[in-house]
């Protein structure tokens, strides 16, 4: 007789937030429907929990009560970097292996041996962009980053990257996170004279207002040059954008608009899953790896819950992607992928992209090599 | 020099976006005896009627505008019929938790029907120019926030203070009973009131989008900085709003561009003193 292998996914499902949990279920219900919900005749329930904001306690309590009364064999899932921090001491007593989707903190990695991720690090899509940046003949920056972990992640690795091509960051800035008003900031960059500007925030009302206020202060007329993650344009945000944002270069794992037979067969599920097309953004797809990360995992334990046995099972596994060819790292546990160059440009239909313009492939998280 | 002019003109607008959004809920707060925490919501359905008349009718900003304040006023009414009349007489406890309510209310109809992504008001192309002044090009847009500011601050003096209506509104606060019994409606006029301050919250919303983006969560988000700048302006004083707006404007614009790293602290440490020595506000009445 067949088991249930449950699987719990912690993520924003309400609140601020929600988009990104919704990708995250359509994420992982894209995969079901592609590969059926059976694995090696167990059939995989997924058991959602929602944790709306940054909250570590709450999402301790989830995992918590996902493990004991759900009694789920694998936890997927989790937004934010505190929040994968306070589920990870919960792993080894609850035989319980963590696939992150989102969280982007080089450092979860280190806190727990039952932790895989498959979504990206700060620290992995910015590497390349300094490097890029100084190729295209920008030497002088100012950084901007929100002042919370991914975003000093973010401008260490920037200035390493700057650092190693030959160019100079004048300025570092960290500026609160819920900053929407960015007019004084853009004055700054003014007065500081670089050419280029670096910046990370996390996706919602700060990035509109950032890339809004850049070009409307005249900046990005006077021909300073706007470097960031792909953060800044997540594809459910580019219409708002538009014109603001054409032209911005960025550096991502995943682009919807990504050229490849199996990125368009994802993308039609996870756009069925969501129910709207301009929904769909780069969660999903953390989501769509990590539940085929946890059904071979599944496949390997034969659907006992062993815990080191299911992660021993997927170190070094490689596998094609949506986002391009991919691989667990079998040190760190994270996802070894390519890392694309993007410039904001409009397709043939008329519509905002990520237009990938160069591709830098197997990029490990170098926030974790020293 | 020229560095201090700059920031001094997005300060202006930006002092002058919060004022246009304030001013209705000092109203409320003074006049009206409510405390109305859920006076952002109404900014923001403003903001969302304009975003659907503007990007997804096509119709222009000044449209869009108009539909925002009259659509808000239509939506506010019956919410103040049925909810805010039965609480004009209770404590001030029992207005916040049912404006609170009323907030999350909105905010989860607004996520559910509309998404939790942002929604943008497409500029005319005069207000998205810049307009070169002299020592720095800035958005057309911020010298129009800046321009309403000034229209609805003088438009409202003059209606408090020279008008029919101002005198029964007066009246009605300064003695509701007595207003009464003079034959003054004091229903209507609240009523009325109430109208005025959702359709300045409304217009500020469209305006201000630009500074604090539309979302379902703008109320909530933006709630306590609104609090902030009608406690620090002393409730129902157009002249201490407006004061509040321009100094808390400045103050966190100038600390944003000196000391980003500091955050919030400048302008709450202002929020501070000003309270300790003002503890009615700016321009406050005694009560």
């Amino acid at each position: 007789m067949a088991d249930t292998i449950k699987v719990g996914i912690i993520g924003p499902f309400s609140g601020p937030f929600a988009l990104q949990g919704k990708n995250f279920q359509a994420g992982a219900e894209a995969w079901l429907a592609q590969n059926g919900k059976t694995v090696a005749g167990h059939d995989i329930e997924l058991v959602y929990r929602d944790l709306p904001t940054a909250n570590p306690q709450q999402a301790r309590a989830l995992a918590q009560e996902l493990i004991v009364r759900d009694k789920v064999q694998y936890l997927g899932g989790v937004y934010f970097t505190p929040d994968a921090m306070a589920i990870t001491p919960l792993l080894k007593q609850g035989n319980v292996p963590l696939v992150i989707f989102n969280a982007a903190t080089s450092a979860i990695m280190t806190s727990s041996p039952l932790v895989v991720r498959t979504s990206f690090t700060l620290s992995q899509t910015t590497t390349p962009l300094g490097k890029a940046a100084v190729e295209r003949g920008v030497k002088t920056f100012v950084s901007i980053v929100s002042d919370y972990g991914p975003g000093v992640d973010a401008e260490g690795a920037f200035k390493k990257a700057i650092a190693a091509a030959g160019g100079d960051v004048k300025e570092a800035i960290r500026i609160p996170l819920n900053t929407t008003e960015f007019s004084p900031i853009m004055q700054r960059i003014r007065d500081a004279g670089a050419q280029g500007v670096f910046a990370f925030l996390p996706s919602g009302p700060p990035t509109l207002g950032f890339v809004k206020a850049f070009s409307d202060t005249g900046l990005k007329k006077a021909g300073v040059k706007l470097f960031a993650p792909g953060d800044l344009t997540q594809e459910s945000d580019l219409p708002a954008l538009g014109e603001a944002a054409a032209g911005l270069i960025t550096s991502f794992h995943y682009a919807v608009s990504h050229e490849s037979e199996i990125n368009k067969r994802f993308v039609a599920a996870a756009e069925k899953a969501i129910g709207a097309p301009d929904l769909v953004s780069f969660p999903a797809v953390g989501a769509y790896d990590g539940m085929f990360v946890i059904s071979k995992m599944i496949a390997a334990t034969a659907g006992k819950q062993d815990a080191e046995k299911a992660v021993e099972a997927v170190k070094g596994l490689g596998w094609e992607s949506p986002r391009g060819p991919v691989k667990i790292d079998p040190e760190t546990r994270h996802i070894t992928q390519t890392i694309y160059l993007r410039e904001v440009a409009k397709d043939a239909q008329g519509r905002w992209i990520n237009k990938e313009i160069a591709s830098v492939p197997e990029q490990k998280d170098s926030g974790l090599t020293k | 020099m020229q560095t201090a002019l700059s920031i001094a003109m997005d300060a202006l607008a930006y002092g002058m976006a919060l004022f246009i959004i304030c001013i209705g809920l000092s109203l409320t707060i003074c006049l009206m005896r409510v405390v109305n925490l859920a006076h952002g919501a109404f900014a923001m359905i403003g903001g969302y009627i304009a975003s659907y008349a503007v990007r997804d009718l096509g119709l222009g900003y000044g449209f869009g505008i108009i539909l925002a304040m009259i659509g808000t006023v239509i939506i506010a009414v019956p919410v103040e019929r049925l909810l805010y009349r039965r609480i004009y007489d209770r404590s001030e406890l029992s207005q916040v938790l049912m404006t609170i309510g009323i907030t999350f209310c909105v905010i989860g109809i607004t996520n559910y029907f509309f998404g939790p992504t942002l929604k943008t008001i497409p500029l005319p192309a005069e207000l998205a120019r810049s307009v070169d002044l002299g020592f720095r090009s800035i958005a057309g847009h911020r010298l129009f926030v800046i321009a309403s500011g000034l229209v609805v601050a003088g438009g409202l003096w003059f209606l408090i203070e020279r008008t029919g209506f101002g005198i029964n509104l007066r009246a009605a606060v300064e003695n509701a009973p007595m207003a009464r019994t003079l034959g003054i409606r004091t229903e209507i006029i609240y009523g009325l009131s109430f109208a005025l301050a959702i359709g300045l919250a409304a217009f500020g919303g469209v305006v201000g989008a630009e500074f604090l983006p539309i979302e379902p969560y703008y109320a909530l988000r933006y709630m306590v900085t609104f609090l902030v700048v009608v406690s620090v302006g002393g409730a129902g004083s157009i002249p201490g709003a407006l004061a509040a707006c321009l100094l808390l404007g400045a103050i966190d614009v100038t600390a944003r561009y000196l000391v980003p790293d500091f955050g919030n602290f400048f302008f709450y440490l202002a929020v501070i003193l000003v309270v300790c020595a003002f503890p009615r506000g700016l321009m406050g009445r005694a009560q």
